[in-house]
């Protein structure tokens, strides 16, 4: 947020208003910030409240006192507490105060009509559609959508971001994933391109985070604070639990105060379930994919001693059969593996595999990609542009990205790595695409664990459901 | 629970005859951190600790001509991966406690490399200048020295100037002499820093305690580049 803004009132208050950050972060020159110190239009607030024995983090909300740790000081001559789960952000400390807007409030545009997309929804689209554009009429403080793996729900989202934006508030959509962010972009461009948008996540370059209409990364959300009138988090389910908590402090401090958060999920946690059993979470159910067709169910393929073979880089007789016999050999193809070394070590042995089956004509065809991974984000756009055949990943692309025409294989599906969520997440990325609505989905396990069974048995649920519509 | 200082993994401790009989020191890392962090082993220049396959290497020849001002310096790690993403974390991002995970192997290359030899050693930490202290709050060089059991001495003081880790080689040794001493140190000196890079930094602070009355300079880094 380095960029320097030019100075007007009205930029700064855009540039200022629902942010809480600290004097470094500020995109203005340190003689402004000054002045906008002495004349309390930005007031400061402690970074780090703390009592005897506990402390929060006033930005991230972490409590957890292994998160926390001391340094001594060499201006105060004193002991700070610091947070070190957010100091990836910048160092939160009690030395340094974090600041809020408190001049004027930046009015944003309403819109008339704003949404320059022409594509049309189905009818289990439009359905939801229309309760989460009631929602955010109405004000409804939450709502979940409960929609199958491509069934849409971006589209879905246009109704109810309309209609926040024919009202001038300002929204944010939050996902825990980049490459999520990174795709949804340029859709949003094309849906809304009368309204100031931006992305922010970790990478972009130097952001102001001065827009209506904000994509982000949930780890953005924490330099928010009472900023949108609709937050919209996309795959609510995707974090642990520790993070879960830390998640829904960021998105309760990035809203105002009468506000309406939309949730989206494929794969309901446990306790989302529990509050829309209870009724305590209004929702609505989407079990249909945007081209109608049912969600292909995943096959599992035992394979002996498959753990072992795969830590001494030799892949199972199974996969290799398999291989030869895809239904449709034209499909790209996605690897999942648990672990990134996985990712390295089996690269080698799958080309030469691949090579050796005619799957693919060169080396190069193939790429593999992980989290660390600098290329990472050429290597996504050039599977999707299929200029690649294969793609071998970890779990990193178990959610929100979408490719065409792919068959799955996840090596080793009984690893811990890979919980119910994310496996229903993983099948979800075959057949995506109305010409070929449906790849194979291949789970070679040497023991099957609960969370195999539990997501084969919600996907063919989801499928019962989807075939009474 | 322990968990581990780096990537917050809990620690397990599994109970074995040794550390059943034994008092151990405690670890804070986990082992899959601890193993990814590469030592200098092998054989190295005598003189700055680089992996270097004759005893003196071609930086150290060509300060030998000049007049070399500093002794030795000895590393402990290869400035890669690992470490140097801990490096960054620990100063950059300022996540101070991270020094825990050097404060074993720092104390332990202290003993063997100069506190055998010389007992009247005075640790000397690098000065940070201002608007790094404000940025940071801490001086890492003397978040180090604290650890070492012997005298800090903090007798250089630095003028206010650019970060050093922007600049390529030629501006470095280019580089005017920041530092100025404080007061006179009669006895032989050990700077601890974080990094020896191309080892000016040591250099321009040993020329200074030399100037004033130091017999000796010594350097002990946690990593070489």
């Amino acid at each position: 947020m380095d960029k320097q803004i030019a100075i007007s009132p009205q930029l700064l208050a855009q540039a200022l208003s629902g942010k809480r950050i600290l004097e470094e972060e500020f995109p203005v020159p340190q003689k402004c910030f000054q002045v906008l110190h002495s004349t309390k239009q930005v007031i400061p607030i402690p970074a780090i409240e703390s009592k005897k024995g506990s402390a929060q983090c006033t930005r991230c909300g972490n409590t957890a006192m292994h998160y926390f740790a001391e340094y001594p000081c060499g201006i105060c001559k004193k002991k700070h507490l610091y947070c070190r789960n957010c100091i990836q952000m910048g160092r939160i400390s009690e030395c340094k105060p974090l600041y809020i807007w408190n001049g004027t409030e930046t009015a944003w545009p309403a819109h008339a009509d704003p949404l320059t997309w022409e594509g049309q929804l189905t009818r289990a689209q439009s359905r939801a559609a229309f309760q989460l554009e009631q929602a955010v009429i109405e004000k409804k403080p939450s709502y979940l959508s409960f929609s199958v793996c491509g069934s849409g729900k971006t589209e879905m989202l246009f109704p109810a971001i309309t209609a926040a934006l024919q009202r001038g508030d300002r929204i944010a959509l939050a996902s825990p994933r980049v490459d999520v962010i990174r795709e949804l972009l340029p859709r949003m461009e094309q849906a809304f391109r009368t309204v100031s948008l931006e992305a922010l996540y970790g990478g972009s370059e130097h952001r102001a985070g001065n827009s209506q209409l904000i994509l982000a990364t949930t780890h953005q959300l924490l330099r928010f604070y009472q900023a949108f009138d609709v937050l919209i988090i996309d795959e609510v389910d995707a974090f642990p639990y520790y993070l879960d908590k830390s998640l829904m402090y960021a998105a309760r401090q990035a809203v105002k105060k009468h506000s309406t958060i939309l949730y989206l999920t494929a794969t309901p946690s446990k306790d989302l379930r529990l509050q829309m059993k209870l009724g305590k979470l209004p929702y609505v159910f989407v079990p249909l994919r945007y081209h109608g067709h049912l969600l292909p169910v995943p096959q599992f393929k035992f394979s002996f001693n498959l753990t072992r073979q795969l830590a001494t880089k030799k892949l199972p007789h199974s996969f290799c059969k398999w291989l030869m016999r895809r239904q449709n050999p034209k499909r790209q193809l996605l690897i999942f593996v648990p672990k990134i070394v996985m990712v390295k070590e089996l690269k080698a042995v799958i080309t030469a595999l691949l090579l050796k089956t005619n799957a693919i004509s060169a080396a190069e065809e193939l790429q593999a990609v992980f989290a660390a991974d600098q290329d990472r984000e050429e290597k996504i756009k050039q599977f999707r542009d299929r200029t690649l055949h294969v793609l071998i990943t970890t779990t990193i692309l178990e959610r929100g990205v979408t490719f065409p025409s792919v068959d799955v294989a996840v090596l080793a599906a009984g690893h811990e790595v890979f919980n119910e969520a994310g496996l229903v997440q993983i099948a979800g990325r075959a057949g995506r695409s109305a010409d070929d609505p449906s790849g194979e989905v291949i789970f070679f396990h040497d023991g099957k664990t609960d969370a195999m069974e539990k997501a084969r048995q919600l996907i063919i649920d989801m499928n019962a459901r989807g075939r009474k519509l | 629970m322990n968990f581990c200082l780096y990537c917050y993994e809990p620690l397990e401790k599994s109970l074995t005859w040794s550390n059943w009989l034994t008092v151990e020191k405690k670890s804070v890392l986990c082992s899959t951190c601890a193993e990814k962090m590469e030592k200098i082993t092998g054989q190295r220049c005598k003189v700055c600790s680089r992996a270097w396959n004759s005893s003196l290497c071609f930086d150290c020849q060509q300060w030998r001509e000049l007049g070399d001002n500093m002794e030795r310096n000895y590393s402990i790690f290869h400035y890669d991966g690992m470490v140097r993403d801990m490096i960054t974390q620990w100063k950059f991002r300022g996540d101070y406690i991270l020094r825990e995970i050097f404060r074993n192997e720092l104390q332990i290359a202290f003993e063997k490399q100069f506190a055998g030899n010389d007992s009247s050693l005075a640790i000397v930490p690098v000065p940070l200048s201002k608007n790094r202290m404000s940025e940071r709050g801490f001086n890492q060089s003397l978040a180090l020295a604290e650890m070492l059991d012997a005298p800090v001495k903090q007798v250089l003081g630095r003028k206010t100037g650019e970060k050093q880790a922007t600049k390529n080689r030629k501006a470095r040794l280019k580089r005017d002499n920041p530092f100025f001493t404080t007061e006179p140190l009669q006895q032989a000196a050990l700077i601890v820093d974080d990094i020896y890079t191309t080892g000016t930094t040591i250099r321009q602070a040993a020329q200074q305690l030399k100037l004033h009355g130091c017999p000796a300079v010594y350097s002990l880094t946690i990593a070489r580049s």
